[in-house]
């Protein structure tokens, strides 16, 4: 007998991996990687210069490395919107520390424990307080930089150790910088985090039913503090490679900075709603949004023209399958 | 036959040959239904069967892909819900679909309030003629009272004056009762005479067949999307309808059960809330089916999520197996082996957007992983197992749980729990909303986890199902315990005498 409807039992899996890849958000964003890398190539003779390209990378290393932790942020439906301004508070607290001869080592650490105790603070007031995080963190993000303002005013942190310039201008081999190798290392942490483990396993379901997720017994609000602790971390990350890339600390350091990594992370399928999403897709961003600035800069376009550029890049992006599926159901009707 | 049938008139509502096809489904082959002025049309079917389809496409929600609705006679499409209520079509849903932060006058008139001659909503015109509605239905709150500081059955009515208001034709109430009380529903019952006697066409839907016997004239049965068969109440009875719906006979019988219980599992002592319930305590046995019974707000549900460590603040002492445990979130509950299958299934249950089998492994994700990573194949295996087990019905394990119907819904969030392997297993409300088949399939399997030595506590409205079930019932009230009552003395009069605080005097009465 091969009758298999007699078979009751429920296979795993519906559609095969392949399919499922082909199909996904993904896929659709590499294609628009490889069309704009093709269509600069042609339009400016400097592009395909391997030199040029690594300077290129710094459009985006220091964004994605905050992105794939706000990537996780957000699909647990939650965000952080002063991340740019922990950056701002981490850079003066490490400008003074160097003030007073504090060496790369010492620099780092204090950048990574601003980094940490600010995440822990936007932690305290959403998880245990039980405020939404756009408001807490709309309120951190002047809080942070306002005492960055404060300690500088209108002044600059300069005289950093000569050592600590190994972050920002650093080359491991050839033409590959530091920031390559810690965002490439920092994707695959957090992609396996996400993607492998049963914290991302939380993550995802807190996403999509915080209440469902808690009745299942999942602790929320312990999944919640560990992901803004992460963000203030990577946003410490940040900090450190941004200052010992310009040498010089001032309040305005990274001005902006938290809507083109959330930028970012909605160009690479990140559900803003919360619920899904996937590194792979923000790592494929970052290169989209790091080609498109580039490109553009060689071509000579002005930042205001290429800012708008990257919004209808975003909206076309997310508008484009929509619009797909809507020309699909008319053809059928 | 019988006298009360006499319709001379011509259907106000009559659908013929509808249609409805979702990717994958025929939700809707061929259906008809008509319904009548001044009569009650009792809609009936299984979950599945299409009863949701209709009342959406009756009120604008779908379009239908073939067939024709006619109303008075004339044909006419219903692409949006104010197509459907300017041909006087509405409807009172499961969850009533209203206005929290809006008073109830607002509520009524939303959509076509009177306007002043400036064009401005005209507030006092408003909350007079929401008066005059309101006091023809008996509705005993002011029109000025924000709609979330009312009650479920005040909504209700809300949603009736708001039906009145638009001057219906057509009143669709889904399962009206589900979330009231015995005096409600008896009120409800009045308020429906009262729409008959003037004209209005109402389509019924319920699970209850005491419901429909009580209060239908007419009734039309679909199973699977097509239509079965129509006709009076007065020339069909409970066993024929149930035929109609299931295509087979359902003995109603409840499972025969040994009551072999054993020790003593839990233990629960002087639970209290601030407002919820007041000094809770009670013991539960080996293989015991103990029964929470109450009218609804008696605090049953509130005390069960305290048990399970969400209801906040709350105090008590809980002991598995003697030891006492300390509660303070689900996953301490879970680890202490009480496991907790909510009566809202949608938001507290699965985790819709989650694959099944990830539902399956959410709370047991440590015993199939490897040191915090996921191990898919580990998952599956055990996904795969009390799938099985609960005969789930899915095109594939890795399907969104959102997709299933609301009877698998429910067996998925029982595998998840059965699949941490507890102790003591809460089932708030498990057969609510759920068809007969489906029912039976319940409480079959809840006798056999109790034979299997796992203790149950089944908190149920449901009088059949709490006698049928239950070794032990408790009764609650005002958030406490007032009685327990286990073998003779176990019937529905005493259970209705405690749980509404009155004599078998005041009960002979009502």
């Amino acid at each position: 007998m091969t009758d298999i409807s007699t078979d009751r039992s429920v296979p795993d899996r519906l559609n095969s991996r392949t399919y499922r890849t082909l199909r996904s958000w993904e896929a659709l964003l590499l294609a628009v990687a490889i069309a704009i890398f093709v269509v600069n190539s042609f339009a400016s003779p400097y592009f395909l210069n391997a030199w040029n390209l690594s300077d290129a990378t710094f459009n985006f290393t220091e964004k994605a490395m905050i992105a794939f932790a706000m990537a996780l942020l957000i699909i647990a439906g939650e965000i952080d919107l002063s991340v740019a301004s922990i950056i701002a508070l981490a850079s003066t607290a490490m400008g003074l520390a160097a003030q007073y001869g504090a060496g790369t080592p010492e620099l780092v650490l204090i950048g990574l424990t601003v980094g940490l105790l600010c995440g822990a603070f936007n932690a305290v007031f959403v998880t245990v307080l039980g405020l939404p995080s756009i408001v807490v963190t709309i309120g951190t993000m002047s809080l942070f930089r306002g005492i960055s303002f404060i300690i500088l005013g209108d002044d600059a942190f300069r005289g950093y150790p000569a050592s600590f310039a190994w972050f920002g201008q650093g080359y491991i081999y050839w033409v590959f910088t530091v920031e390559m190798l810690l965002f490439v290392i920092i994707a695959v942490i957090y992609g396996v985090l996400l993607h492998k483990t049963n914290f991302g396993r939380a993550v995802y379901a807190i996403g999509n039913n915080p209440t469902g997720a808690l009745f299942s017994g999942i602790r929320v609000q312990r999944v919640k503090f560990i992901l803004f602790l992460l963000t203030g971390l990577m946003s410490g990350v940040a900090a450190i490679c941004l200052t010992s890339r310009l040498g010089s600390t001032r309040p305005s350091i990274a001005m902006g900075m938290e809507l083109e990594v959330v930028t970012m992370v909605v160009l690479g399928g990140v559900n803003i709603l919360g619920g899904s999403g996937s590194i792979p897709g923000v790592v494929i961003a970052a290169f989209v949004m790091g080609l498109v600035t580039f490109g553009l800069g060689l071509l000579n376009v002005p930042g205001i023209v290429m800012s708008i550029f990257i919004g209808l890049l975003l909206i076309g992006v997310i508008a484009l399958p929509r619009l797909w599926a809507m020309i699909a159901a008319r053809n059928k009707a | 036959m019988a006298e009360r049938a006499a319709p001379v008139d011509a259907p106000v509502v009559s659908m013929d040959a509808i249609t409805k096809t979702f990717p994958g489904v025929k939700a809707l082959d061929q259906v008809k239904l008509d319904l009548y002025p001044g009569q009650v049309t009792a809609l009936v079917g299984e979950n599945g069967a299409g009863k949701s389809t209709t009342v959406k496409i009756l009120t604008g929600i779908y379009a239908p892909d073939g067939g024709t609705i006619r109303i008075g006679g004339a044909p006419v499409t219903l692409n949006t819900p104010n197509d459907a209520s300017r041909v006087g079509i509405t409807a009172i849903h499961q969850e009533t679909v209203l206005f929290d932060e809006l008073s109830v006058a607002e509520n009524i008139f939303i959509g076509h309030a009177p306007r002043t001659r400036w064009g401005l909503i005209d507030r006092a015109e408003m909350h007079r003629a929401a008066k005059v509605l309101l006091d023809e239905i008996g509705a005993p709150f002011a029109t000025h009272a924000l709609l979330r500081d009312l009650g479920i059955a005040s909504k209700h009515l809300v949603a009736i004056a708001r039906a009145l208001s638009v001057d219906a034709r057509v009143v669709i109430m889904d399962e009206p009762t589900a979330a009231l009380s015995h005096k409600e529903i008896e009120e409800l019952y009045e308020l429906i005479e009262t729409l008959k006697s003037q004209g209005k066409a109402i389509l019924f839907i319920s699970h209850k067949f005491d419901e429909i016997f009580r209060i239908a004239d007419r009734y039309t049965v679909f199973r699977d999307g097509a239509f079965v068969g129509e006709g009076l109440i007065a020339d069909i009875d409970e066993d024929a309808l149930v035929r109609m719906m299931v295509g087979r006979a359902v003995d109603h019988i409840f499972p025969d059960r040994e009551q072999a219980v054993g020790e003593d599992i839990l233990q629960v002592a002087g639970y209290d809330h601030p407002t919820e319930f007041a000094d809770i305590g009670f013991t539960l046995k080996r293989g015991e089916i103990l029964g929470f019974y109450g009218l609804v707000g008696a605090g049953r549900s509130e005390f069960m999520q305290a048990l399970f460590g969400i209801t906040r603040p709350s105090k008590g002492v809980t002991l598995i197996n003697g030891d006492i445990k300390v509660i303070r979130s689900p996953a301490d509950a879970v680890a202490a082996g009480i496991v907790y299958v909510p009566e809202d299934r949608g938001k507290q249950g699965a985790v819709i957007g989650l694959p099944i089998f990830q539902n399956i492994t959410l709370p047991s994700l440590k015993r199939t992983s490897k040191s915090g990573f996921l191990q898919l194949a580990e998952e599956f295996k055990l996904a795969r197992e009390y799938a099985e087990r609960l005969d789930l019905r899915a095109a594939a394990l890795d399907q969104d749980v959102g997709n299933l119907s609301g009877g698998n819904q429910q067996k998925v969030v029982i595998a998840k729990w059965l699949a941490t392997q507890p102790q003591v297993i809460i089932l708030d409300e498990p057969t609510k909303g759920i068809d007969i088949g489906s029912k039976a399939a319940v409480h079959e399997f809840m006798a056999e986890l109790a034979s299997q030595g796992l203790s149950v506590i089944m908190v149920s409205s449901e009088i059949p199902e709490v006698i049928g079930m239950s070794d032990r019932v408790i009764v609650m009230r005002d958030g406490r315990i007032v009685a327990e009552v286990a073998g003779d003395e176990l019937t529905p009069e005493t259970l209705v005498r405690h749980a509404a605080g009155i004599t078998a005097a005041q009960l002979q009465e009502a």
